[in-house]
């Protein structure tokens, strides 16, 4: 009971759905933002969004993240696919407390759906979004859907800090309650130009960046080079770098993910170690653990993203065996309140001496 | 197979295939050379503000808009977008790019430096960082470039940037 490890204070609100406490300097009221700026190694993991017009089946997918993580990605129409909208999900998720990301593709809308989209998902109690381009139509199961690409990543990123900082709109229009949010972007450094790649980020930081989530990393020295390349620009200091990651379910899948899913580069070597397993599911998991440990090594990374496709269920075995919380208690639903979590006080009590790292 | 051609890419005409010769390949392998060639071609345009603003600019925007086109097009596949961002590029022109990416590229550029929606096709911005390392303002590529315009279409960028835009 005693070293049962509790949620930091400032996590919590007085209602699960309500936002939490405003922190000086924070541009959002988010936890996912708290957990950064504390310097904590942030765990995010991505939704796979369902085919259905159902709560339960978002609430179910998420209960696997359940006090693993502090940021919930919920993709939007990810590999050109249609499924449940991100605003949607984020909002079932912040009503159950939980710190959803809106991923924002610039495919699907154009500035004027994309700015009313942002003040709403604000509205709901959404603190945190990823501008992305998106994946080209070509690749999913609309290949014939129009693609609207009326801003990119990076315009989207100034939109949405006008937004936030000058409280207007890209038209020069006056918004009365701007949206308190903590902006994201992505990153692959692990396609060409690579010599570019982090230049870019330093663009995307300038445009408005607070945080990166990379495409899935599966080759250390390049994400190395990369990382080095970063801080010799002092750009960790000026944006967190979560790095992708995700558990390969066997060498068969991680061929086809190379030649079909648009930037995902993995090694042979990969390819091989799955190979060569009796159980290459069990071994993917192993490799996605190893891997996380290696990252957690790197100077300048903020944390990981964990992209379990169908393997939503691993999530929880591969934050723990990985030992990156170190004590730490990410968000649980059973926490939802400052109240919840004083039930067992002594938690409480050593969350405020284990404070900010 | 045929696909939806994104609001700048014209309907019906191929991507360029990067292992034959295009005019747009040599014109960005010769970036620096453009980037002088240019730099003329902008003092031209502003020294000539009083003349164009006595012919008058609309009378003037169909004409020039149309040379614009011709050699820009040639030179470029220019797409005339109409708010030219060519000397922050590297001199390719962003509007090839099938997601109309003004800012760099995006996450799925293929191992071998080609396009993820056209697999011949060499990344737009693959060249553009290319280009903008033999220019002396290469630099400019890391400039943000706003929300395109898209009323601007068509319209004469020579003569926006005779008027006094920046690029």
């Amino acid at each position: 009971m005693m070293d049962m490890p509790s949620i930091h204070p400032h996590d919590l609100g007085p209602t699960p759905a309500a936002p939490l406490p405003e922190l000086p300097e924070h541009s959002s009221r988010g936890r996912l933002e708290r957990v950064l700026r504390r310097g904590e190694f942030a765990i995010t993991a991505e939704l796979n969004p369902p085919d259905s017009a159902n709560p339960d089946d978002v609430y179910e997918r998420v209960a696997h993240f359940d006090g693993w993580v502090d940021g919930i990605n919920a993709t939007d129409g990810s590999g050109a696919n249609c499924h449940m909208s991100s605003v949607a999900i984020c909002a079932l998720l912040t009503r159950v407390g939980y710190s959803p990301i809106l991923q924002i593709s610039c495919r699907d809308y154009n500035r004027i759906a994309i700015q009313g989209n942002v003040l709403g998902a604000a509205a709901l109690g959404v603190c945190n979004v990823l501008a992305l381009t998106g994946d080209g139509v070509q690749g999913g199961d609309h290949p014939e859907a129009k693609p609207v690409f009326d801003l990119d990543s990076t315009s989207l990123l100034a939109t949405m800090k006008k937004m936030r900082d000058e409280r207007t709109f890209l038209s020069g229009r006056k918004i009365t309650d701007p949206p308190r949010l903590f902006l994201g972007a992505a990153e692959n450094p692990f396609a060409p130009p690579y010599d570019w790649r982090p230049l870019r980020l330093a663009k995307k930081i300038a445009a408005g960046a607070q945080y990166f989530q990379t495409q899935y990393c599966y080759d250390i020295p390049l994400l190395k080079s990369f990382m080095q390349k970063v801080r010799d620009m002092g750009l960790d200091k000026q944006a967190y770098i979560l790095v992708g990651v995700g558990p390969l379910p066997s060498a068969k899948t991680a061929k086809w993910m190379r030649s079909n899913v648009a930037g995902v580069h993995i090694p042979d070597a990969v390819i091989k170690r799955l190979e060569g397993a009796e159980n290459q599911k069990a071994e993917g998991i192993k490799l996605c653990i190893d891997l996380i440990q290696e990252i957690h090594e790197i100077a300048g990374v903020a944390g990981v993203h964990i992209m379990a496709y169908r393997q939503e269920e691993s999530v929880g075995h591969i934050v723990s065996e990985s030992g990156i919380l170190k004590g730490r208690q990410p968000f649980r639903r059973a926490f939802a309140t400052l109240a919840d979590s004083e039930m067992p006080p002594s938690t409480v009590a050593m969350g405020q001496v284990g404070a900010p790292a | 197979m045929s696909r939806v051609p994104a609001a700048f890419e014209p309907a019906g005409k191929a991507p360029r295939d990067g292992k034959k010769f295009a005019l747009r390949f040599w014109s960005n392998a010769h970036s620096r050379g453009m980037e002088i060639t240019y730099s003329i071609v902008e003092k031209f345009l502003r020294g000539a503000a009083p003349l164009f603003k006595a012919i008058g600019y609309e009378r003037l925007e169909k004409p020039v808009a149309a040379v614009e086109a011709s050699i820009k097009g040639a030179l470029f596949d220019c797409r005339m977008c109409g708010q030219c961002i060519l000397s922050s590029t590297g001199m390719s022109c962003p509007m090839n790019c099938p997601k109309n990416l003004r800012n760099g590229p995006c996450g799925g550029v293929r191992a071998n430096g080609n396009c993820e929606v056209y697999a011949e096709m060499p990344c737009v911005w693959v060249k553009a960082w290319e280009g903008s390392k033999a220019m002396e303002h290469g630099d400019k590529i890391m400039n943000v470039q706003p929300a395109i315009d898209h009323r601007l279409k068509g319209r004469s960028s020579w003569l926006a940037v005779s008027r006094g835009a920046h690029e």
